[in-house]
C-alpha cells in the first residue's frame, strides 16, 4: 500500500536525463562524419515532490524546466534516471501502461487555445477524459460538467456549457482546461506557465483559483513559471533551473529570503519591483544563458557568476543541504548564509 | 533627460477598424504630450488599444484600420498633413519602432551588415558604403555585440541580440522618438533588465524620447519617467510614475496596481481581484468605459463620459469622482435617477 497522507512524496525524479539528438544532415549520418551532438535539455536533476505541495519550477527559456515537468509525468522518456509516480517506477512503462495511470495526473498548458479543440462544446472538451478513463460514468456527464464548471467559476454553468472555445475569453479557456483537469480527479497536475498568457487583472483570479481547487481536491502541483514574481502567490517550494540543472531547491521563504546561488541572486535581483522607488541597482550577470549542446565546464554559471573561481570551471558542484530542506549547487555558496 | 519641452504632441486622436460586425473604435478620442527625453510607459491590458496607438504614432495604421480624426503634431509639423512618401522619410529616421519579435521585423536572407548599411543609405545618412559599415560596426559594439557578428543573419544571433539589432537600426538614423511595443516581452527575464539597462544609456547618450508600450507594470515602475494607463481605447490616466504607483486616482489604475505581484517576501500578499473582464469594443460601455466594472461608480458614470483633466500638477485623469460637474452635483443630490 502507498502512503496517501500529505508530506508522503509522489512524485520523485530521480538522477533523471533527457539528452535530445541533433539532427544532422543526410550526408553525415550516410559518410558517419562527426560525433553525433546531443542538446541536454535536462542533465542529471532529482526532486521529490510531496502530497499536497505546490513544487515551483522558476527558470529561464532554455534552462529545460518545461522538459523536467514532460519527464515527471513520462510524456518523454528519460534518457537516463529513474521517474516514479506514487511508489512505482514509472522510467520505462509503455504508452499502454502509462494509460492506467494518466487519469491521475493532468496537465494545464500556456495556451488555452492550443489545449481545446476549437470544434468541441465546453462540455464536451470537458467529459472527454471521463470518455477516455470512465466510460462508465459518461451518463453522469451533465451533472459532472455542471459541477465542475461551477468549482471553476463559470456560472451559471448552463451559459458555459454549450460555448466553443471562440467565445470565451482567455481567463474563462484557461478555466475550461482547468476543469478538464480536474474532472478525472487527479492527485498530480503539471501546471506549465499556466496564467503566463493573461492579463494582470485576470492573472490575480486564476491564482486565487488554483490556490482554492489545491486545497478542495487535494491536489499536488508542479508549477512551472519563467515569472518569479507570480511564483510566490502559490509556491510552498521552489527549484530553480539553469542550463539543464538545478542549481537550488528550497521553500519559497527560505529561497527569496536567501537565495544562496548566484544565479538565483541574479534572477530575482533582474525581477522589476512594482514601486519606481525601489529600481534594481544590483548589477547583472553578463551575456546570455550558453547554449545546452557544449554547457561549459564544471559549474554551468561560471563564465557568467560573479564569484567563480578556479575550481568552478573544473568541478560540476553538487547540491549540497546548506540549511534544513534548502539546498544548492555552488562551491562557495556558504559565504550567503 | 526629460525636459518639459514638447516633442510630440496628440490632439483628439481617433482609430477605427472596420469589421463585419461594424466599427471598432480602437482609440478613441486620446490627447497626451510626449516631452523631449523622456521615458513614456504606455500599459494597458489586451485589446486596451496601447499597440494601435504606437503605431498611430507612426501612421502605420493598416487597413480595415484607419485613423479617422485628430492630430499628431510632431516637433510642431502635423504627421496627418504629409504625403506618403513624406511619412515614410519620417518612419526610421525621426520615429523608430521596435516590436515584440525582432524575427517578424528583420529579413532572414540579410546579413546585420545589410539591414543597417542599407537603411543609412536608404536615408542618405552616408555616401558610401565603406563608410556606413564602419559606423554600424561602431553602433553595435556600442549594443555590447562583438562587431565581427556583424555579417551574421538574423536566426544566428539570440533574442536579446536580435532587439538591440532593432535599436541600432533606430539609432543609425538618428531617430528622436523610439516606440518600443511590448519590446522586452519575449526577453527573459534576465536579457530584459540588460536591455533596459542599455535603454537607459542609450536615452542619455543620444537624447532619444521612449515611449514603451508594455502590459508589464514591473517594467514601466523600473525605467519610465511617466506612465499613461489605458482602458478601452481611452488613457484613464496619465502622471509621473512617482504619483500614478504611489496615488493612483482612476480606479481602474488603482486596481490594476493591486494586481501587480510582487516578489519581494511579505509585501502585497493578497493580490487584487479585478471583477469582470475588458468590454467588446464592438458595443463598448456607456460612459465611462470602466463603470460596469468599477467598485466605485455612481450614477453619472454609465451616463456622461468623464473628461480628462488635470487633478494635481501634471497628473491627468478621466473619472467623474474628480470632476467638478453640474451633473455630478446633480446626481450626489439624488436628482438624476
Amino acid at each position: 500500500m502507498s502512503n496517501k497522507d500529505n508530506g508522503s512524496v509522489l512524485v520523485s525524479l530521480i538522477n533523471v536525463k533527457k539528452w535530445f539528438p541533433v539532427r544532422q544532415g543526410f550526408l553525415d549520418n550516410l559518410l558517419a562524419r562527426g560525433e553525433p551532438e546531443f542538446v541536454r535539455a535536462v542533465d542529471g536533476v532529482s526532486i521529490d515532490i510531496a502530497r499536497g505541495e505546490v513544487f515551483g519550477l522558476v527558470g529561464e527559456s532554455g534552462s529545460g524546466k518545461t522538459t523536467v515537468g514532460r519527464l515527471a509525468l513520462r510524456l518523454l522518456k528519460p534518457t537516463e534516471g529513474q521517474v516514479i509516480f506514487d511508489d512505482i517506477d514509472i522510467s520505462t512503462h509503455s504508452t499502454e501502461e502509462l494509460r492506467v495511470l494518466r487519469s491521475r495526473m493532468q496537465v494545464i498548458f500556456q495556451d488555452p487555445m492550443a489545449s481545446l479543440n476549437p470544434r468541441m462544446s465546453v462540455s464536451d472538451a470537458i467529459a472527454h477524459p471521463l470518455q477516455i478513463h470512465y466510460p462508465e460514468k459518461m451518463k453522469e456527464k451533465d451533472q459532472i460538467v455542471y459541477d465542475v464548471l461551477e468549482d471553476v467559476g463559470l456560472v451559471p454553468p448552463h451559459i458555459f456549457q454549450n460555448k466553443y472555445p471562440h467565445q470565451l475569453s482567455g481567463g474563462q479557456r484557461q478555466r475550461v482546461v482547468i476543469a478538464r483537469a480536474l474532472v478525472t480527479e487527479p492527485e498530480l497536475i503539471l501546471a506549465d506557465e499556466p496564467i503566463a498568457m493573461a492579463d494582470v487583472s485576470v492573472r490575480s483570479l486564476l491564482l486565487d483559483l488554483m490556490n482554492r481547487l489545491k486545497d478542495e481536491h487535494n491536489l499536488t502541483y508542479l508549477f512551472i513559471t519563467h515569472d518569479l514574481a507570480t511564483a510566490k502567490y502559490i509556491c510552498d517550494r521552489i527549484g530553480v533551473m539553469y542550463l539543464g540543472k538545478l542549481v537550488e531547491v528550497g521553500t519559497l521563504r527560505a529561497v527569496y529570503s536567501k537565495p544562496l546561488h548566484p544565479y538565483t541572486q541574479a534572477l530575482m535581483a533582474a525581477v522589476p519591483i512594482p514601486d519606481p522607488n525601489r529600481r534594481r541597482s544590483q548589477p547583472l550577470p553578463r551575456g546570455e544563458i550558453p547554449s545546452p549542446i557544449n554547457p561549459p565546464s564544471g559549474c554551468r554559471f561560471h563564465p557568467r557568476c560573479p564569484i567563480a573561481q578556479a575550481v568552478c570551471a573544473e568541478e560540476d558542484p553538487e547540491m549540497r543541504e546548506l540549511e534544513p530542506g534548502h539546498t544548492v549547487a555552488c562551491h562557495f555558496a556558504e559565504q550567503f548564509l | 533627460m526629460m525636459t518639459n519641452d514638447i516633442l510630440y504632441s496628440i490632439q483628439g486622436l481617433n482609430v477605427e477598424y472596420e469589421t463585419r460586425l461594424g466599427a471598432v473604435r480602437a482609440v478613441d478620442n486620446v490627447s497626451f504630450d510626449i516631452q523631449k527625453g523622456e521615458v513614456l510607459g504606455l500599459v494597458g491590458e489586451s485589446g486596451c488599444g496601447k499597440s494601435t496607438l504606437g503605431k498611430a504614432l507612426l501612421r502605420m495604421i493598416e487597413p480595415p484600420g484607419h485613423i479617422t480624426s485628430g492630430k499628431l503634431l510632431f516637433d510642431g509639423l502635423d504627421l496627418m498633413t504629409l504625403s506618403d512618401s513624406r511619412i515614410r522619410e519620417y518612419r526610421g529616421s525621426r520615429i523608430g519602432m521596435i516590436f515584440q519579435d525582432p524575427m517578424t521585423s528583420l529579413n532572414p536572407v540579410q546579413s546585420i551588415a545589410d539591414h543597417l548599411t542599407e537603411a543609412m543609405l536608404t536615408h542618405g545618412m552616408y555616401s558610401g558604403e565603406e563608410e556606413a559599415r564602419k559606423y554600424a560596426e561602431a553602433l553595435i559594439d556600442r549594443m555590447g555585440i562583438r562587431p565581427e557578428r556583424i555579417d551574421d543573419y538574423p536566426h544566428q544571433l539570440s533574442g536579446g541580440m536580435r532587439q538591440r539589432i532593432m535599436i541600432s537600426l533606430a539609432l543609425a538614423l538618428n531617430a528622436d522618438l523610439i516606440i518600443a511595443d511590448e519590446a522586452t516581452t519575449s526577453l527573459d527575464v534576465i536579457v530584459e533588465a540588460q536591455f533596459l539597462d542599455l535603454l537607459r544609456q542609450l536615452r542619455d547618450e543620444f537624447d532619444l524620447t521612449i515611449v514603451l508600450i508594455t502590459h508589464n507594470i514591473g517594467v514601466v515602475a523600473e525605467i519610465a519617467d511617466r506612465v499613461a494607463v489605458m482602458y478601452a481605447g481611452r488613457i484613464a490616466e496619465l502622471g509621473t510614475v512617482y504619483d500614478v504607483f504611489g496615488e493612483a486616482m482612476h480606479p481602474y489604475s488603482q486596481g490594476l496596481m493591486q494586481s501587480v505581484p510582487n516578489i519581494v517576501l511579505d509585501e502585497g500578499d493578497s493580490l487584487y481581484k479585478m471583477a469582470g473582464e475588458p468590454p467588446n469594443l464592438l458595443q463598448p460601455p456607456s460612459g465611462c468605459r470602466y463603470h460596469p466594472r468599477c467598485p466605485q461608480a455612481i450614477d453619472i458614470c454609465s451616463q456622461v463620459t468623464p473628461t480628462f483633466r488635470p487633478g494635481k500638477t501634471g497628473h491627468y485623469v478621466s473619472c467623474w469622482l474628480y470632476e467638478e460637474h453640474p451633473a455630478m452635483k446633480e446626481t450626489q443630490t439624488g436628482t438624476i435617477a
